[in-house]
């Protein structure tokens, strides 16, 4: 790790400010920054220690029944918050597959929307990466890439996002409260992280210096608290990355699905939302019949980059499946073993 | 509000509160308390946040001190398995380890006593053997002496809770 | 749970003696309290720290290092390189003896794999040390990496493992496949696996002169130092290796490394205390591993369903500068009954760091090829998976037709079969579900490992007061030896264990052998027992000679050990307490010593193996693939058991291993680079808590009147073998999908046709 300047704002204006020099970077837990930077993929030369900023540590319901999350907020604190499980099942269950129980106490929201890839290459310092050093090229396009994007890569980058918490998020409509020194603004979760394309080092919609400071699910996302899970299948059966994962949440009127959301993670450069697959349900019966169509339709424009032609598949079958667990219901409480396949609750069919 | 080179924090550290002077910005909580000041119980087993084994609590709640700037906690109350045992009286979890055999090397014992202590107080587990695996698998263990972690878990929340009621009583 | 405990031999009975006992580790306290010290934990005045820099390319030179860059960063000291490393005693591009490996000690600045050390800096911190290593900067020349079958280079071994022949012939094997009715042949891969025990590989190493003191987890510790002498040109008394916890070892701590040496160099250089523990990533390279192997089998079989041959051919990994191949084939040699049996092995050299003996060498890949490939010919028979494995029974060890030691496995099959519920399997796989739809798939695979026997010795003092001084120089990664050894000391000595000291774990005790190759217990244990022994008899010897003495005169008729006493084999109520003994004699301690090894004569005469049967259940998610073992039943029988609790818990520890084999664990290297991409605990995936619900281990009595005199066979790593298989078969049971590539993945389902 190299040496840098260890800064610690007492409030978000004096942050940006501090972040406005080049070489900053903000600091919360730190369990991704750290690790990046004991591995020497970042190497700031000031950390912006954010951890005491006041104020976004906070939970907070609006009248119009949205939420706002401070960025400061834990991960385990925000998906063991009564009311939030509730409301927004499939959030908390994302929140609770993600990393481990260490990981998720010290963990911030903010952090967790910051989060950068696990794509191999863009850790090994020895590899070329365009996203880490841009222009020098993508070694995992004939790498070792069984994990890597099947949706919106591009020849420059085919990293996946690694998130959990982010795919229900995208799929909510859920926004980014910014402020920069420029002011604040309001970043869509589905526009912060951005497709690689020829710049796979813009990771981000967020300009330089900018801080996110919360977030904010809206009210119309709620409507989807009784149909609504995340389903992640990963290669143990807990404390791993998603080789492919699902957020399926739907809006059910008199036996007919009113809306649908759907959202898959580890398939691309950031959590995809599939709003065809989606426009596909809306008015439909939920058959297994639709849910098929509707994954077919989620995984249409997907090919592989590499050695992973099977997350195709297995995306559209999980993409069937979360659906199909969506409509069973909302379980009471969250599964033991959250957004597993084998977090069978009572009455659950997993025979579709 | 810039600190440069000396950068000077205040820790409880198992209930001993020290000032502790960091000549370096980079020390994690992990490397402070092994390097800097000889509680070598918290163990190194990844320094990535990916083995668990040097979990502490940290105002009270369970985390990697390997992915903690020791700088950023100033003003924290760190517990280590150091500071679990009241003397020569074992702190349940402890117990319990020992009598389901809970480990075999002993090196990621530690974190996972220390992550047990966490989950209990957390009480998101209740009895269930199945959320306990889950909410333990953040703590490898190569030895594969998961059977007796979870036993012990259970027991030693069994314990507590009765201790906790008759202290109530 | 109720723990078992076994009756041992007649001779080997005491009353009241505790072993068999499940008694708690001797060592729980410190474990649980963070007070068991290991290598790393030590800190003597003055340390320095040290960072080896390690090479990114697989083959090549290393042309420039920024030493500058790294000296110019705060606190760094000292950087060494091939420029300046000082001489070793020894030349580390030759095998040091009996068994050790080449070193890769900055003798020159070739590359021979990834994660070489091409340099190591040595600082006042951690933190600078660690930068200091990072900004070498390293510039190489590159030559292609040989990473697989098209770019290695094939040969044929002069030995495989440690010294053991690459090819082993028994009747003929092709007249066997001519007389088979079916001939069942398949393909078996296995990946490059990473011991990755806990506790990184560290050293503390302080020089006095010509004499060093090195706090290292280390399983061979007078072998080791021997080693150490020689690198450092000093004699072996010369060297103490303190080493009273290992944090896993898994044969990984038993073969001397480069970066250690590096930094036992290093403090002798300045002179001053250093430290260096090897990063996870930094563990993938220099301190050994599981080599990939090709595996092909083939079984013949006639109409009952017996084989009429079977033939196991493997290719197994090595470096490009040393030999170590995984006897994978060898497994087929001691378990099933045919009239022709040829177990071949090739060597295939890649830009790798050499492999090494990792728990269940040989037999963990072997094992888990042949499980498989029986259960393919059991299917292509018709027949029950355990009624095939019956039908093939060997009641005397197959290539050499010499009785077993002792084989309790028909007992194991049943008393497995029985708990597991396995009677009503039907044959037919993808016929069970459970009630959330899952498939449902149970297999079985039998376990077997070796009864090595290494030459220890130990020394026993009986104390003044009563209470005894047990020393060997053993070591305990986590198996218990601390322990067993006591309790195994502790009933030679006719004393309760907590009467008995145990000092272990250091170099300057009597040579404890070898913790490896599941012998441990048996040959520090033998050594412990003897010892004892000897000491009683001196102490017999100065009570039977003592007129004072209700013991005088017993000499023809003996004495008994029992609760500290002495008393007359043919009189219980004449005797008297060891302290009176020593007391009277004016002695303060009588001391035993003994130096033991396996006897020639017996071993010729015997093969000798533990054996088991494991049972798996699996749940497969019929549409996505995901995987899970469900239940995992395993039934051992090794000879007399010293301690119950920790015997089973070596075999859950087994088991687990079996399931990361079957299920998770591989090394992914670029087949461009040889780098390896998942060099880590996040991507390299080795069982969590939530793998493995439901263990349980049955521990069959076997009384083995053979192996060594205290009965006791080998349990560290026989869980592997047959688990492995177990599992794999599982998943073809509940599937339809025969995987025979490890570990299985999702894809491997996905993508097959009987997969839906």
């Amino acid at each position: 790790m190299n040496r840098f300047d260890y800064i610690r704002p007492a409030s978000v204006p004096e942050a940006v400010e501090a972040a406005a020099v080049p070489g900053s970077t903000y600091l919360a837990a730190g369990t991704n920054l750290l690790d990046l930077m004991k591995g020497g993929t970042a190497r700031p030369e000031r950390v912006i220690d954010i951890t005491r900023l006041p104020g976004l540590d906070r939970i907070e319901w609006l009248p119009d029944g949205s939420v706002r999350v401070g960025a400061l907020v834990r991960n385990s604190d925000l998906a063991y918050d009564d009311r939030f499980a509730r409301t927004f099942p499939a959030v908390a269950e994302a929140l609770l597959s993600g990393a481990s129980a260490q990981l998720r106490n010290a963990a911030t929201i903010g952090g967790n929307l910051m989060q950068r890839t696990r794509c191999a290459y863009f850790h090994d310092l020895a590899s070329a990466c365009n996203r880490r050093a841009p222009g020098s090229g993508c070694d995992a396009r004939e790498g070792e890439n069984r994990l890597h994007a099947v949706l919106g890569w591009s020849e420059h980058c085919i990293a996946t996002h690694p998130s959990d918490f982010c795919v229900p998020l995208v799929a909510l409509d859920a926004v980014a409260e910014v402020e920069g020194t420029r002011g604040a603004r309001e970043i869509p979760v589905d526009a912060l992280h951005v497709l690689p394309g020829a710049a796979p080092e813009q990771e981000t919609a967020l300009a330089p210096g900018e801080l996110i400071v919360s977030l904010k699910i809206p009210a119309e996302a709620t409507a989807f608290a009784h149909n609504a899970r995340y389903l992640k299948l990963r290669e143990r059966t807990s404390f791993a990355f998603a080789v492919v994962s699902v957020a399926a949440a739907l809006e059910m009127e008199a036996g007919a699905i009113r809306k649908a959301r759907i959202a898959l993670g580890g398939v691309a450069a950031k959590p995809w939302r599939a709003r065809e697959a989606e426009a596909s349900l809306a008015g439909a019966e939920a058959t297994p019949e639709a849910f098929a169509k509707a994954a077919e339709i989620a995984l249409a424009e997907a090919r592989p980059s590499g050695d992973n032609a099977f997350k195709i598949e297995l995306a559209r079958r999980i993409v069937a499946r979360a659906l199909t667990l969506a409509l069973e219901g909302t379980p009471e409480a969250i599964p033991a073993l959250p957004a597993s396949p084998f977090s069978t609750t009572p009455g659950a069919n997993h025979a579709a | 509000m810039g600190y440069h080179m000396s950068l000077s924090i205040s820790l409880t550290i198992n209930g001993l509160k020290r000032e502790i002077a960091l000549d370096d910005p980079r020390v994690t909580l992990l490397d402070l308390l092994r390097e800097r000041l000889h509680l070598t119980g918290t163990k190194k087993g990844c320094d990535r946040g990916q083995c668990g084994a040097c979990t502490v609590l940290v105002d009270g709640r369970r985390i990697n001190s390997c992915l903690a700037l020791a700088a950023s906690l100033d003003g924290a109350e760190i517990t280590t398995i150091e500071g679990l045992a009241d003397g020569e009286d074992l702190h349940p979890v402890q117990a319990a380890f020992i009598a389901h055999d809970g480990f075999q090397c002993g090196y990621c014992t530690p974190g996972q006593i220390m992550s047990a202590v966490g989950l209990i107080s957390e009480g998101n587990a209740g009895d269930d053997p199945e959320r306990i695996r889950e909410l333990m698998s953040g703590n490898i263990c190569r030895c594969g002496a998961y059977q007796g972690i979870t036993e012990a878990v259970l027991e030693a929340q069994k314990d507590l809770a009765e201790r906790n009621r008759r202290d109530a009583a | 749970m109720p723990l078992e405990t076994t009756s041992p031999l007649p001779q080997h009975r005491r009353h009241g003696s505790s072993a068999g006992q499940p008694l708690t580790r001797r060592d729980g306290v410190l474990k649980v309290t963070g007070r068991a010290t290991y290598a790393a934990d030590n800190h003597p005045d003055g340390i320095l720290y040290a960072v080896t820099a390690v090479s990114s390319i697989a083959r090549g030179r290393v042309t420039a290092l920024d030493v500058e860059a790294a000296k110019a960063h705060p606190g760094v000291v000292e950087v060494l390189t091939p420029a300046n490393r000082p001489p070793l005693a020894h030349d580390p591009d030759e095998k040091m003896p009996p068994f050790g490996f080449r070193v890769e000690v900055l003798q020159d600045d070739t590359v021979r794999y990834v994660n070489q050390p091409i340099a190591i800096v040595i600082a006042e911190t951690l933190e600078a040390a660690t930068e200091g290593a990072a900004l070498l900067n390293p510039v190489y020349e590159v030559e292609p990496a040989r990473t697989d079958l098209e770019s290695g280079k094939r040969f044929d071994p002069e030995g495989i493992g440690i010294g053991a022949p690459a090819r082993t012939a028994h009747g003929d094997i092709e007249a066997g496949l001519a007389a088979a009715v079916r001939v069942t042949e398949a393909d078996y891969v296995t990946p490059p696996q990473y011991h990755n025990a806990m506790e990184p590989h560290a050293v503390v190493a302080q020089w006095d002169g010509d004499r060093v003191t090195i706090d290292m987890p280390n399983q061979t510790l007078a072998l080791s130092c021997a080693s150490y002498a020689a690198y450092f040109g000093i004699p072996a008394e010369n060297v103490l290796i303190r080493s009273p916890f290992l944090g896993g070892g898994f044969g990984s701590k038993a073969i001397l490394n480069g970066p250690q040496i590096l930094a036992i160099l290093a403090a002798r250089m300045l002179n001053r205390p250093v430290k260096l523990a090897l990063t996870r990533a930094q563990m993938y390279g220099p301190v050994g591993h599981r080599g990939r192997t090709w595996q092909k089998l083939r079984l013949g079989v006639d109409e009952e369903g017996r084989l009429t041959a079977l033939h196991h051919q493997a290719l197994c990994t090595t470096s490009s500068f040393d030999e170590f191949l995984e006897p994978a084939a060898n497994a087929s040699l001691p378990l099933y009954a045919s009239p022709a049996i040829l177990a071949e092995h090739e060597g295939l050299r890649l830009d790798v760091g050499t492999p090494g003996p990792m728990r269940a060498p040989g037999l963990a890949s072997g094992s888990a090829a042949l499980e498989v490939a029986m259960d393919e010919a059991a299917e292509a028979c018709g027949m029950d998976p355990l009624d095939f494995r019956l039908a093939n029974y060997a009641e005397t060890e197959p290539v050499t037709g010499k009785p077993f030691s002792s084989k309790a496995l028909r007992e194991c099959y049943a008393e497995g079969a029985k708990r597991f519920g396995w009677s009503g399997r039907p044959l037919a796989p993808r016929t069970m579900r459970d009630e959330n739809g899952f498939l449902i798939g149970w297999g079985m695979g039998t376990a077997v490992f070796h009864c090595p026997h290494f030459p220890a010795e130990a020394r026993a003092t009986l104390r003044a007061d009563g209470t005894a001084l047990m020393e060997t120089a053993g070591a305990d990664m986590g198996q218990g030896a601390w322990t067993a050894l006591a309790q195994i000391a502790a009933e030679a000595l006719g004393l309760d264990p907590d009467q008995v000291e145990l000092h272990s774990g250091i170099s300057s005790l009597p040579d404890g052998g070898i913790a490896g190759g599941s012998g441990h217990t048996a040959s520090a244990g033998l050594a412990l027992h003897n010892a004892g022994e000897d000491a009683i008899a001196r102490l017999a010897e100065l009570a039977t000679n003592d007129p004072a003495s209700p013991l005088f005169g017993a000499g023809n008729i003996g004495v008994v050990a029992r609760s500290g006493r002495l008393h007359r084999r043919d009189d219980e109520s004449r005797g008297e307490s060891y302290a009176e003994i020593l007391a009277r004699a004016g002695r303060s301690d009588v001391v035993g010593t003994a130096k033991t090894a396996r006897d020639p004569a017996v071993a010729s005469a015997h093969a000798m193996y533990s054996h088991g049967a494991v049972f798996a259940e699996v749940k497969v998610d019929p549409d996505l693939g995901q995987i899970r073992v469900a239940r995992l039943v395993g039934a051992f029988a090794a000879g007399r058991i010293i301690n119950p609790r920790l015997v089973r818990s070596q075999y859950f520890g087994g088991m687990i291993w079996g399931a990361s084999f079957a299920l998770h664990e591989e090394a992914i290297a670029d087949r461009r680079t040889g780098r390896i991409m998942n060099a880590d605990l996040a991507e390299y995936h080795v069982p969590v808590n939530a793998d493995v619900p439901s263990l349980d281990a049955i521990l069959i009595p076997e009384d083995d009147p053979h192996v060594n005199p205290i009965g006791v066979k080998g349990v560290g790593e026989i869980g592997i073998t047959g688990t492995v298989g177990a599992i794999a078969n599982a998943v073809w049971h509940a599937t339809g999908v025969r995987v025979r590539r490890f570990p299985v993945r999702v894809e491997d389902l996905l993508i097959s046709r009987e997969f839906a």
